[in-house]
């Protein structure tokens, strides 16, 4: 296991090569509809991304954080397709895309402040009305974001005459924007930041009397969060070319929270198990329509499914899928190890829960 | 019967703050039951307003399907929400008792998606009408019409308050609910079987919260939505009483209610921004005066 190929050991470098095959894959082999699902997943792995960075390592719980995709969705929706800008016309929908992420950013900021003095269950609660303040507030101003009819975009064409359809210029767009997004959050939470928000989150008084400033700190994940969802709430306004109030209820916040702590929170894998079980779990679970009890039928309720899940993992593997993944890897090691007559090394394992942050679920003491 | 008012201001108003005051006592009903289980275990339930449509929508069945009179569908609804309260909290709950807030947080939140995809899919998504129990008409008086409703509401409202007073205040096991709830250590030790007085304070959470349902029904339609901004309102209302206090839970349910209606008459829209102002209260009470009107502020051992 010790060769290295240009410094890297061959095992990455051929897990590396097995993951951009699949990447490419997916919208080669599937048909329109699955692709346009998984440039859907994209989007989520974004703003779980996100949720992560605010609730997964610096502690705070969101559960409003849909609101910040809408934020981001009506960006886009509005200046690409109902508000031409003086002199610019509308805005081609790609230039969009950072100014949604800007616009929520600065939303994220604004909360943040008022955010400072609340935790644990006082922030649970206000961003809870936080979630379901957004579709009303958009039906408010209907002659601003055209209410309950929503704002049609046109649909997004691959640009430079690229041989894509539609649906795989999406898929390649949204997975190289994620893709994109991951590095400064990857960078970030082995940084100096990412130590102090995990400090928070483990011990606010700790933290501070290590000089760590709560506030700085605090609404700097509020605003980084922010920006995140505002992205993939503008990537899903251009991938369903529509977008109406409704699309921003409750659930979609709490869609990210159950896809985030189903893939593992603290961890930075998490995000994309989470961002494929939450497009996916549904549609399985409406094609399971068939399974029934007496009249009613058990398929096509995901709510129910997701709860469940939800329930099960918080008790099994409160660190999430990615969680178990690890136990599983470390344990068929410590097995081959042992078979080999070599001691079972803990070390690694150790180590890689030191920089994966640890376990996250002494969070609000 | 907003619309009957004269011209008159004062008359109006004092007509608006009554008819907030039904709704307030709806939300206050709601917010008791969550202050009664944040009590026993330091918990805000995410899934209480979802466990209240529920039960609404047994009695609804109970009426509908069984043809059952209104009394009776009402005092099954209240036992089997207990049970469904006593069971949950043995099942769902118990499990994580201790846990982190985040922890709880998501298996109230898990408990929400369940009980609301099972009302969905055994009740299913479309509106449904429930009848009221009370009388269409209102009484007029000095000028002011209050709904038969209103009043009903208000009467079968102040009656639970004062049956869980008097449960938690003069009987042996409201005293050991209450003992369990604030000396965990002490009360085992005694003998109080404290595991089940947090499965019975869930029972008691889960009826109050079936009369909020069951009161607040006929005034908007059923579907297993409905339940959510009112839960809202009663969230408002807790906070902003104090979310540790039974009694500010009361005032601030019946606060936010009248604050409500005010804010629909008086402010252009203000139907539509009723849940953000919802919000803006939450934010104001915890910034201004986190403890709420009655509670005791927070000492955290560092």
């Amino acid at each position: 296991m010790n060769a290295r190929v240009a410094g890297f050991p061959i095992y990455t470098l051929v897990m590396a090569g097995v993951a951009l095959i699949v990447f490419i894959g997916i919208p080669l082999t599937t048909n329109s509809f699955q692709t346009f699902q998984f440039a859907n997943v994209a989007a989520f792995v974004i703003a779980i991304v996100g949720l992560n960075i605010l609730t997964g390592y610096s502690g705070q719980i969101s559960l409003g954080n849909g609101a910040f995709m809408a934020v981001g969705g009506y960006t886009t929706a509005l200046l690409a397709a109902k508000w031409p800008l003086p002199f610019i016309g509308f805005v081609p929908y790609g230039y969009t895309i950072p100014l949604a992420g800007l616009v929520a950013a600065l939303l994220g900021f604004l909360i943040g402040i008022p955010a400072l003095r609340l935790r644990g269950i006082y922030l649970a609660l206000a961003t809870f009305a936080l979630a379901l303040a957004v579709t009303p507030v958009l039906n408010n101003y209907d002659g601003f974001t055209g209410g309950h009819a929503g704002v049609f975009l046109k649909s997004a064409t691959p640009p430079f005459g690229l041989d894509l359809s539609n649906d795989q210029w999406l898929y390649f767009m949204c997975w190289a924007i994620a893709a994109i997004l991951y590095v400064p959050a990857f960078l970030m939470l082995r940084s100096r930041t990412g130590r102090a928000w995990m400090a928070i989150r483990d011990s606010e008084t700790a933290a501070v009397s290590s000089g760590i400033s709560l506030a700085y700190y605090k609404t700097l994940a509020f605003g980084i969060s922010a920006f995140y969802a505002g992205i993939a709430g503008s990537l899903f306004v251009i991938n369903n070319a529509y977008v109406d109030p409704d699309s921003y209820s409750l659930a979609l916040s709490l869609t990210l929270l159950i896809g985030l702590v189903i893939g593992g929170l603290a961890n930075v894998w998490g995000p994309i198990l989470g961002g494929l079980l939450v497009v996916w779990l549904p549609y399985f679970a409406e094609k399971s329509a068939g399974f029934r009890l007496g009249p009613i039928s058990l398929g096509g309720k995901p709510d129910i499914e997701f709860g469940i899940v939800l329930i099960l993992i918080v008790f099994f593997a409160p660190n999430g899928l990615t969680g178990l993944i690890g136990r599983g890897i470390r344990w068929y090691r410590s097995k081959r190890d042992a078979g080999r007559g070599a001691a079972p090394l803990p070390a690694p394992a150790v180590l890689e829960e030191a920089t994966q942050g640890g376990e996250p679920s002494e969070i609000i003491g | 019967m907003i619309e009957l008012v004269a011209g008159n201001p004062v008359q109006a108003f004092v007509q608006q703050v009554v008819s907030g005051l039904a709704s307030g006592a709806v939300y206050a009903s709601l917010a008791l039951s969550l202050v009664l289980i944040y009590r026993a275990m330091d918990v805000a339930n995410f899934a209480q307003g979802e466990m209240a449509m529920f039960s609404t929508f047994i009695a609804y069945a109970l009426i509908t399907g069984f043809h059952l009179p209104y009394l009776i569908a009402f005092a099954l609804t209240i036992a089997i929400s207990f049970g469904g309260g006593v069971l949950i909290e043995r099942v769902v709950i118990r499990p994580f008792e201790g846990s982190s807030v985040l922890t709880l947080v998501i298996v109230t939140l898990a408990l929400f998606s369940i009980v609301n995809g099972t009302a969905g899919l055994i009740w299913g998504y479309v509106f449904k009408t429930f009848d009221s129990p009370f009388q269409f008409g209102a009484v007029h008086f000095q000028g002011l019409y209050i709904g038969y409703q209103d009043l009903g509401i208000i009467g079968v409202t102040l009656v639970v308050l004062a049956l869980v007073f008097v449960f938690f205040r003069y009987t042996k096991l409201g005293l050991a609910m209450r003992a369990a709830s604030l000396y965990p250590e002490a009360s085992r030790l005694l003998g109080v079987r404290t595991g089940w007085m947090l499965a019975f304070g869930w029972g008691i959470s889960a009826a109050v919260g079936a009369v909020s349902g069951m009161m607040i029904a006929p005034v908007v339609f059923l579907d297993p939505g409905f339940m959510q901004p009112v839960l809202l309102f009663a969230f408002v209302g807790a906070v902003l009483g104090g979310i540790e206090s039974p009694l500010g839970a009361v005032v601030g349910g019946v606060l936010v209610g009248v604050l409500l209606a005010l804010l629909g008459t008086y402010v252009p829209g203000g139907e539509n921004l009723r849940i953000a102002m919802g919000l803006v209260v939450i934010v104001a009470v915890l910034l201004i005066k986190p403890a709420g009107l009655f509670g005791r502020s927070e000492v955290r051992r560092v």
